[in-house]
């Protein structure tokens, strides 16, 4: 585990460290390409800040309403029956948004139930093999000015139900 | 598509909010994501240049021409009709290799590139290319093989075993992602 972490650590400045070096060694022009670089990923951030207020904006809005937690409980009754336990409906919701908000929906369940626990346990597997589909779909198409997704989001939603899915059954199995 | 998600996030929001009497917290609420979305946006801003000047020293020096080489016969099976030597090809396995080792701060960048690549190839149309939708579902089907942070989360609350996680973790993910590959493969035949 200690190593994990190590590792976990090392991995940026070794990144960093590899591709300077790499381009001293074959004698690139490795500042001026930095520059260049960093003024194009400027100005994609710049680009994409609109989109982000917006959507951070309805989401801030959709959870502080209490709507998502109202959903939660109706919808926990059916997948009470399927071995999903209702309060991780609010946070399978919620980590299709935001990754930061599932995050302290998490904490809130290892505070409450503890880390160890059958939903603790779940709640860790759903927020490791999830994305927060809906943030990354609209930045990305954001990114690349196209408005109609196609299929996209059917895509990203069984891709999503397939990973919870797959976290109830291993819980279960553990 | 976006239309009705946006809207219908804040109509129901602010519907349901006068139902519920919580009012008052949409407010701080619509107000504070306005100013969080903007601090991201800055922190975003460093993190960005920071690895798209990175990339651009990898790129000029060829690390990553081999690195898209190791990748070569995935982005074949599933980008078939992005032409050899094209930079979306760079940007895409550098966003799947960041994905795989769990450099979020890494990923994004290099994605939000290879969407931008990808739209060169589709002329400006503002439909959805085949690729972007493959793009996008492998993206979003989770693809990091340690989560290192939910590890850090597990320990920090008193784990026994915070490690124990990965196994069942890795499992699922790769669910995840086998079940978003299928689905992406069909669609872009189907077509």
């Amino acid at each position: 585990m200690q190593i994990l972490y190590y590792i976990s650590e090392l991995m940026i400045p070794l990144i960093i460290f590899y591709i300077v070096g790499y381009g001293i060694i074959v004698k690139a022009n490795i500042y001026d390409d930095f520059v260049k670089g960093a003024a194009d990923g400027f100005k994609t951030v710049i680009q994409i800040m609109p989109t982000l207020v917006g959507l951070m904006v309805a989401v801030g809005i959709l959870r502080a309403s209490g709507f998502l937690e109202f959903i939660s409980t109706y919808i926990g009754v059916f997948t009470n029956k399927i071995s999903f336990p209702a309060e991780l409906v609010p946070l399978s919701l919620i980590r299709m948004f935001s990754s930061s908000a599932a995050t302290g929906i998490v904490l809130d369940i290892f505070q409450e139930f503890g880390p160890d626990s059958k939903i603790g346990t779940m709640a860790s597997i759903i927020v490791s093999c999830t994305e927060s589909c809906f943030y990354t779909m609209s930045v990305y198409f954001v990114a690349a000015k196209v408005t109609k997704s196609r299929y996209t989001l059917a895509g990203a939603l069984l891709a999503t139900a397939a990973g919870i899915g797959a976290s109830v059954f291993l819980t279960n199995k553990m | 598509m976006l239309n009705y998600i946006w809207g219908f996030m804040i109509i129901v929001g602010i519907l349901f909010g006068a139902l519920n009497g919580t009012i008052p917290d949409i407010t701080d609420a619509a107000l504070n994501s306005a100013k969080d979305a903007v601090t991201l946006c800055i922190t975003m801003t460093g993190v960005m240049s920071l690895w798209v000047g990175l990339m651009e020293i990898a790129k000029n020096t060829g690390l990553i021409r081999s690195l898209t080489r190791k990748l070569q016969p995935f982005i074949d099976f599933m980008f078939p009709n992005i032409p050899k030597g094209h930079i979306a090809r760079e940007h895409i396995s550098t966003n799947i290799i960041a994905n795989i080792l769990g450099l979020g701060w890494a990923a994004t960048p290099a994605g939000l590139k290879a969407m931008e690549a990808l739209q060169e190839l589709n002329k400006g149309k503002n439909i959805a290319s085949t690729e972007m939708c493959t793009f996008l579902i492998i993206n979003i089907s989770s693809l990091q093989l340690i989560p290192v942070n939910v590890i850090a989360y597990r320990s920090q609350y008193g784990s026994v075993n915070p490690v124990g996680i990965v196994g069942p973790a890795l499992l699922a993910t790769i669910c995840s992602t086998l079940a978003g590959i299928l689905f992406a493969k069909i669609m872009a035949v189907k077509k």
